[in-house]
């Protein structure tokens, strides 16, 4: 009884795998159990499974939801390099290779996620971050089109905290008794309360936020896994429009056990959204057996940088109410739109029509639209008071440290500077969109026009060898090792059609631009004369 | 005419709906209590005094004078290079000069007798998220933890909420000033195991809450003689280890480790936080340190989900790097909080009450038992309930931290001025003397 548990749990391979395993493995050991006892029972299936996964894996992993193998060592490799060769560390074997026999067991969960070896994204993130491009110390460093985050107005920021940081955490009125006792999990209401004022700024319309309906975390991270724990059980699923951020994966995934059911969007479409996709998305799911609990937008998207018109959003909610499910608009980069498109966020949806309310909710977060990503704090706002309830009970497990919430509420609070640095800011990222949309057309490779983020979803398939994920990985190889460029391809963003990268402006300054295109030029040379 | 059909509100998920949160037991319920009625020394002398919160408030003063003195710890933006350090992206690695202010920390809290490496120290958002965090990587939903009862009330819902894990007790009583014996561990698995539930793992809080004593070396290292048997986990939850009265009494399982050259070490994970030692829970400050590779990877990742913002940690780095600040603050500290012990102690030993016999944490261990009309649960709920509407007390009833033997209270001595503790002295001595009268007086049959 007990081993076949064990090699149950042992075999699986990633958290959608694991059911999928036991409806496999568990009639099949009853079968062979008939005649070969427990041994066989437990061995013979579970070499089926694994020849099955890699018969899968030869096909063409993308359907399987998990990103590519790396081109190098993962990062947990080089991490326990790093660590036993400090002293008097335990010696012991550091990474058994399934843990069934020796140290005790970490979970299916744990497994899981330590296995996985980490995806291109990642190994691009970290080479960039290990080995920095500067112009005057390491020109032949990697420069990094990685990282969705906003650079361009650090500046400002910086000098706000220069003249008013210590005042905020320390003043007279203030003690610290103040900052440092408990305080509710789900954030101040002062800072709550700047914070809704801060998301109507932002997208320069006079839309309400309620701060009685918002839930504070430390970081857009949490509040998406939080909401995915208050949606859907382990098991369930949500429909996500692809490309979408590869962050995903992991916020939806690996606690909360929710899988995540792509809908594919095409080029020809630029990439825009359809109900008969969602449709067919949803009808699919429902075949393979799978409970679709909701969707997840991400508006502007991440990593396309479209917005969702009024109609479309319209259609979203029809569909969910339809269906019965939840809508989570993912709204980070609300604030950096940089195009003519008006943006749309659902609240002004749900204020004007008649929709069931309770199965809306919006994600924000203060990391891309102000500068902020180590001060994270992410937004849960909902219009369910059963969801309200519970995240605000769970935000205990990512609260925000109280300082950094002084601190906002101060900086927040400053309209002036709040003001200035939207409009600059917007400016600043739209010279940047411009800049860079435009060297990369003189290469002859187009982007998805945009109108929000700050990153261009690119079209690089002519310089790709063979048209698939392979030539594609090959292309993002040759960015990173040769040119010295990282940026994401479209495969970890779960894109249908090779070839489509996604290149962030935001950690660049405008002379680098050049830099990067003429690094860019040099390889599609040699790529187009090879081809 | 269509009939209108009223659909099914959109659906929610179990997590959502469970009320495993706990937030209606009595724990939490007598903080509603003292919520609607705080007693406050000028406007509200006869509110409700709150002795249900071990929170540390003794040694404010010396972080105040420290955030004074070092007004560099709290602006970055001077510091050029620290600014853009600090907001960029947020690795999970958290800052290096951090950890390593952490580890040294946590030695210093041992007297240098176990030595932190820095690359084993993951962060989180608080100690809540650090036990969930390593529920989450030990154990499958369904599998279950053993926790010696009396165990604070909070692990019902930070351990098994979101996981999914299960928590089987391992049963302490007061024969023995509830120390945790082989026998419980044992009887306690083996419960598990007739129900067909999987153990992964035993978490300890030493010093324990509520109890408010150090667990003694040679119980843990039967505690690990147990674990490495059963090839099981140990999380030792060690947040209160800053807060012994006296240095030498506390041993934490890392030094017994390193006394046996860290055999079979890959077994265990601590817990540690700054919301009790340094009375900054608001900071929301956590760390996971584990010996085990794999683990520590895996808690890293996983951090993304509960990090620190780069802004405090920069200031804890500051503050707990500077050795005489910290070595003050810890011997400080523990003075403050034994004298405060002390106070109590005799306080409720002058009412005729006992208490545990204690050595570390902000509360005591008070034994009501010979106040209970009966050796119940409900008894012990009856008293409860007239603690806290007639001496306007809140205290933490036994049976909410899963006490088996009933009329024990948790009571928190740390999170109020002197001058309140008296106050609630005061009004404990009255009760008693009322129950001493009303027993001898042949009118009153029954409380």
């Amino acid at each position: 009884m007990k081993k076949i548990r064990n090699s149950s749990t042992t075999t699986t391979t990633g958290g959608g795998g694991a059911t999928t395993a036991m409806r496999v493995i568990v009639p099949l050991q009853g079968v062979v159990q008939g005649r070969g006892g427990l041994f066989l029972g437990s061995v013979i299936p579970c070499a089926l499974f694994y020849f099955l996964q890699l018969y899968l894996k030869g096909r063409g992993g993308r359907k399987s939801g998990e990103p590519p193998a790396p081109p190098e060592s993962s990062p947990s490799e080089t991490h326990l390099r790093e660590v036993s060769t400090l002293q008097r560390v335990h010696s012991r074997l550091l990474l058994s290779p399934r843990g069934t026999s020796g140290p005790a067991q970490v979970s299916s969960r744990a497994n899981a996620i330590a296995k996985q070896a980490d995806g291109t994204y990642c190994v691009g993130l970290k080479r960039a971050a290990d080995d920095p491009y500067d112009e005057m110390n390491n020109p032949d460093g990697v420069i990094q089109l990685g990282l969705a985050e906003n650079r361009l107005s650090l500046d400002m920021v910086q000098e706000w905290l220069a003249d008013n940081t210590r005042e905020s955490i320390i003043s007279q009125d203030l003690s610290i008794s103040g900052i440092a006792a408990y305080q509710s999990f789900d954030g101040l209401m002062e800072l709550k309360v700047v914070v809704a004022e801060f998301m109507s700024q932002v997208i320069e319309k006079p839309q309400f936020f309620n701060p009685a309906q918002i839930v504070l975390t430390a970081g857009a991270t949490p509040a998406i896994e939080i909401l995915s724990f208050c949606l859907a059980d382990p098991g369930n699923a949500f429909l996500v429009p692809s490309p979408y951020n590869p962050d995903l994966d992991r916020d939806v995934k690996w606690r909360a056990g929710v899988e995540i059911v792509p809908v594919p969007c095409r080029s020809a479409d630029n990439f825009s959204l359809s109900t008969t996709a969602l449709d067919r998305a949803f009808n699919q799911a429902k075949k393979r057996g799978l409970k679709v609990r909701g969707m997840i937008i991400s508006n502007p998207s991440n990593p396309v940088g479209v917005l969702y018109n009024r109609e479309m959003l319209y259609s979203l909610l029809d569909f969910a109410t339809e269906k019965n499910i939840h809508i989570i608009s993912n709204e980070v980069f609300a604030g950096s739109t940089h195009g003519s498109e008006e943006f749309v966020s659902m609240a002004e949806i749900i204020d004007t029509e008649d929709y069931d309310r309770g199965r809306v909710h919006i994600i924000y977060g203060l990391s891309k639209d102000i500068s902020l990503p180590g001060y994270g704090i992410g937004v849960i706002y909902t219009f369910n008071e059963n969801v309200l309830s519970a995240a605000k009970k769970l935000a205990r497990f990512s609260p925000v440290s109280a300082p950094t919430q002084r601190l906002l509420v101060s900086m927040l609070s400053h309209t002036k500077f709040i003001q200035r640095f939207i409009k600059i800011n917007r400016e600043r990222v739209r010279r940047m969109y411009i800049l860079f949309a435009g060297g990369l057309k003189l290469l002859g490779i187009e982007c998805i026009k945009s109108n929000g983020g700050f990153y261009c979803w690119a079209d690089m398939s002519s310089l790709i060898r063979s048209y698939s994920e392979k030539g594609e990985l090959e292309l993002w190889e040759n960015l990173l090792n040769v040119a010295k460029v990282n940026a994401t391809p479209g495969s970890s963003c779960h894109c249908v059609e090779p070839g489509w990268f996604r290149l962030c402006f935001s950690t660049l300054r405008e002379k680098d631009i050049p830099v990067v295109i003429e690094r860019i030029r040099k390889i599609s040379e040699t790529c187009i004369s090879r081809s | 005419m269509a009939i209108e059909i009223e659909k099914p509100a959109v659906g929610l998920s179990k997590v959502a709906v469970s009320d495993t949160h706990g937030e209606y037991s009595p724990y939490f319920a007598g903080w509603k209590a003292y919520d609607e009625n705080p007693y406050d020394e000028l406007w509200n002398s006869s509110g409700v005094i709150q002795m249900g919160l071990a929170e540390n408030q003794v040694s404010f003063d010396l972080l105040e004078q420290y955030l004074e003195k070092h007004s560099e710890a709290t602006n970055w933006g001077n510091r050029t290079s620290g600014f853009r350090d600090n907001a960029l992206f947020q690795d999970y690695h958290g800052l290096q000069s951090f950890r390593k202010a952490m580890a040294s920390f946590m030695e210093q809290i041992r007297g240098g007798r176990a030595k932190f490496n820095p690359d084993r120290i993951v962060i989180t958002a608080g100690a809540t998220a650090a036990n969930e965090l390593l529920t989450f990587i030990l154990a499958d939903p369904g599998d279950a933890l053993l926790i010696p009862t009396p165990y604070y009330p909070g692990f019902d819902r930070d351990l098994r909420w979101r996981t999914g894990v299960k928590i089987v007790p391992v049963h302490c009583d007061s024969s023995n000033n509830f120390e945790i014996t082989p026998q419980a561990l044992d009887a306690a698995y083996n419960e598990a195991e007739s129900h067909n539930i999987k153990v992964k793992g035993v978490l300890i809080t030493n010093p324990s809450n509520p109890l408010g004593a150090t667990i003694k070396r040679s119980t843990l290292e039967e505690i690990l003689e147990f674990v490495t048997r059963k090839n099981i986990h140990l999380v030792s939850d060690e947040i209160y280890s800053g807060s012994t009265f006296s240095g030498e009494e506390f041993v934490s399982v890392a030094e017994v480790l390193e006394a046996r050259d860290y055999k079979e070490s890959d077994r265990v994970h601590i817990v540690y936080s700054l919301s009790k030692d340094l009375g900054l829970p608001g900071f929301r400050v956590g760390t996971i340190y584990s010996y085990n590779d794999k683990v520590v990877t895996t808690a890293r990742r996983m951090s993304s989900f509960t990090l620190i913002s780069s802004q405090t940690q920069q200031l804890l780095a500051s503050m707990l790097s500077d050795r005489t600040f910290t070595e003050n603050y810890i011997k400080t500290n523990r003075e403050r909080l034994k004298k405060r012990h002390q106070m109590i102690i005799d306080g409720l030993k002058n009412s005729g009450i006992e208490c545990l016999k204690g050595n570390a944490g902000l509360f005591c261990w008070m034994n009501l038992s010979p106040l209970l009309e009966e050796p119940t649960k409900e008894s012990e709920l009856t008293l409860w309930k007239s603690m806290l509407h007639e001496v306007k007390l809140n205290i933490s009833p036994g049976s909410s931290c899963h006490c088996s033997d009933p009329g024990w209270f948790r009571v928190c001595f740390a999170n109020m001025s002197e001058q309140t503790l008296q106050v609630a002295l005061t009004r404990i001595h009255n009760f008693m003397d009322r129950r001493k009268a009303m027993k001898s007086s042949p009118d009153f049959s029954s409380y």
